[in-house]
């Protein structure tokens, strides 16, 4: 089996969202990094299929330099290689970022299995796997909670509130996956410093014009006013429950 | 401008799309019927002549929009809550931060940012037909057994995060959840160290719900967690840090650790019920 799974570095934003000067960009200078939950599941996924049918899990990103952080922290819990698509740091439209894997899958094929998020995490635009699939010719399947190799092709369930739909595709396949998929293991010590020995390629990249072109960002509003207090310890149960009855849910 | 708007009868978000779809021009209201086959359905829509077409932000609207985008190579911008000519302003970190973004191609295609559209009427909707062209589709459906109340429907949702400590300490959260007749949520911490199913979760990546009543217990308040809970009507947070960013979203506050405070109000409840 060779697997490829498809990643994006995004800012861990904690309680707030800043922007820089020109609105053009999130405020990163204090922020570490990570990828989508989703991505997170889809690299595990990825790596149990491999440990269990044998083959290759490439790590693919299209990120600044500093993306290599994320594929070697893919790297610490299995992924075999990583590729690099580098950027300048500036933002691609989904339409970019997919022509760009298009070509980077298309100089490393054959894959049996593409794996990507359902959406990002920042930009959420819903469109990227579904986008290299149809340019790859390959069926698609998104939203995946569950995958089952079986008979040569793939099982698949997605949930549609309250029940599942299953699918099922021939490989090779490219599926789009939620978190909850699984429950992502942590990185061991030992796979961290496997990491840093694992094979990386970069190839710089460079924009074509955006067509879903970003003019600015911008915070929407928050409920601005702080919390009223209704108390301090197990004190304030008593005004607790006044509140629950005036709401109508005690 | 002629505007082809993608609807699912009986569907909440569908009615919101299709109201967003009016003020852009003459509406035709279209569906499919049969398996569900994203592929092929999409095709089915990129063949009509159209200036714009347009969807529900739904799994499935986004999901057919991004086929459409990609079979007719133009761009798409999903969950979009405004648009003047072609600049649309559509969300981004689960609604999180917002985007103005020029739309480039013809034709335009946009899904709908859930709830933040009033519904209107579907009125006449026109049936498509899809060919299958052999890819994936639904083969079956399996119903879920419902435990209990659901999350995203719940009219109160009690939510532990990091500060219940462990899975065992979820006990407090789930007396007072049955107490409130309501369901139990978490934060992602929660779920990554495995004290609560994936099914539990809270934010831009687990469930978003909208219920009356949001009581968070030891979470901070990250931005991605909050995308999921800012659905609710009102919002009560028990947290020891005063300083929490939680504070700065919830309409009210305890300050305490709620190891004491989460069983004091479950037993005033009990009390006051005698
Ligand atoms: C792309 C992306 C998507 C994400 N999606 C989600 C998502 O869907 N849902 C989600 O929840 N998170 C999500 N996260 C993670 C999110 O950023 C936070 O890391 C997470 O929500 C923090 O969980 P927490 O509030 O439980 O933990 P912490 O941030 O560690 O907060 C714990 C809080 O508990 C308080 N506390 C500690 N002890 C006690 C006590 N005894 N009594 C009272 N209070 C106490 C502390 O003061 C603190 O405020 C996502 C992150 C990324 C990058």
């Amino acid at each position: 089996m060779r697997i490829l799974v498809a990643v994006k570095r995004v800012p861990i934003t904690g309680g707030k969202m800043v922007l820089t000067g020109d609105a053009q960009a999130l405020e990163t200078k204090h922020l570490g990094f990570t990828i989508s939950p989703h991505e997170e599941c889809a690299v595990e996924e990825a790596v149990r299929i491999g440990e269990a049918e044998g083959g290759e899990v490439v790590v693919l990103t299209l990120g600044p330099p500093e993306a290599e952080e994320q594929i070697r922290d893919c790297m610490a819990i299995g992924a075999d290689r990583g590729i690099l698509l580098e950027t300048q740091g500036e933002e691609w439209d989904a339409q970019a970022t997919a022509a760009a894997i298009v070509e980077a899958i298309r100089a490393e094929e054959p894959f049996d299995l593409l794996l990507f998020g359902n959406e990002s995490a920042d930009a959420g635009g819903y469109q990227v796997g579904i986008r290299v699939a149809h340019a790859l010719g390959l069926p698609v399947v998104n939203g995946l909670k569950k995958i089952e190799l079986r008979d040569g092709g793939v099982r698949c369930e997605r949930d549609v509130g309250g029940a599942r739909d299953v699918y099922e595709a021939p490989l090779p396949a490219l599926l789009t996956v939620l978190e909850g998929l699984n429950l992502p293991r942590y990185p061991s010590v030992p796979g961290k410093l496997r990491a840093k020995q694992k094979p990386l390629d970069r190839k710089a990249v460079s924009p074509p014009a955006a067509q879903l072109e970003k003019i600015r960002l911008v915070v929407p509003e928050g409920q601005g006013e702080q919390a009223e207090i209704l108390g301090e310890g197990a004190g304030a149960a008593p005004r607790v429950v006044e509140l629950l009855q005036e709401l109508g849910v005690a | 401008m002629n505007v082809l708007c993608f609807v699912e009868p009986g569907d909440d978000l569908s009615a919101q799309a299709i109201g967003f779809a009016r003020s852009l021009g003459d509406v035709r209201g279209v569906t499919l019927e049969g398996a569900y086959q994203p592929s092929a359905w999409a095709k089915a829509l990129a063949a009509q002549e159209t200036d714009a077409i347009v969807a529900a932000g739904s799994d499935r609207g986004n999901e057919l929009l991004a086929h459409v985008s990609a079979i007719l190579d133009v761009p798409f911008a999903a969950n979009v809550t405004a648009i003047d000519g072609d600049v649309v302003t559509r969300q981004r970190w689960g609604g999180s931060l917002v985007e103005e973004a020029r739309l480039h191609g013809s034709p335009q295609l946009l899904t709908v940012a859930p709830h933040t559209q009033p519904a209107a009427e579907l009125g006449e909707v026109e049936t498509l037909t899809a060919e299958d062209d052999g890819s994936p589709k639904v083969l079956e459906r399996v119903e879920e057994s419902s435990g209990g109340v659901s999350l995203r429907d719940a009219k109160v949702v009690v939510s532990g995060g990091r500060g219940v400590g462990s899975a065992e300490a979820f006990s407090i959260i789930e007396e007072l959840a049955s107490l409130l007749g309501g369901a139990v949520g978490c934060s992602r911490v929660v779920t990554s160290a495995g004290w609560r199913p994936h099914t539990d979760q809270v934010g831009q990546t687990g469930t978003k719900i909208s219920a009356d009543l949001y009581v968070a217990c030891g979470i901070s308040g990250a931005t991605q967690h909050i995308a999921g809970a800012k659905g609710a009507k009102r919002m009560l947070a028990i947290n020891t840090d005063p300083e929490a960013p939680i504070f700065a979203v919830a309409d009210y506050a305890v300050i305490g650790d709620l190891h004491e405070v989460v069983p004091a109000i479950s037993a005033e409840l009990k009390r006051v019920r005698g």
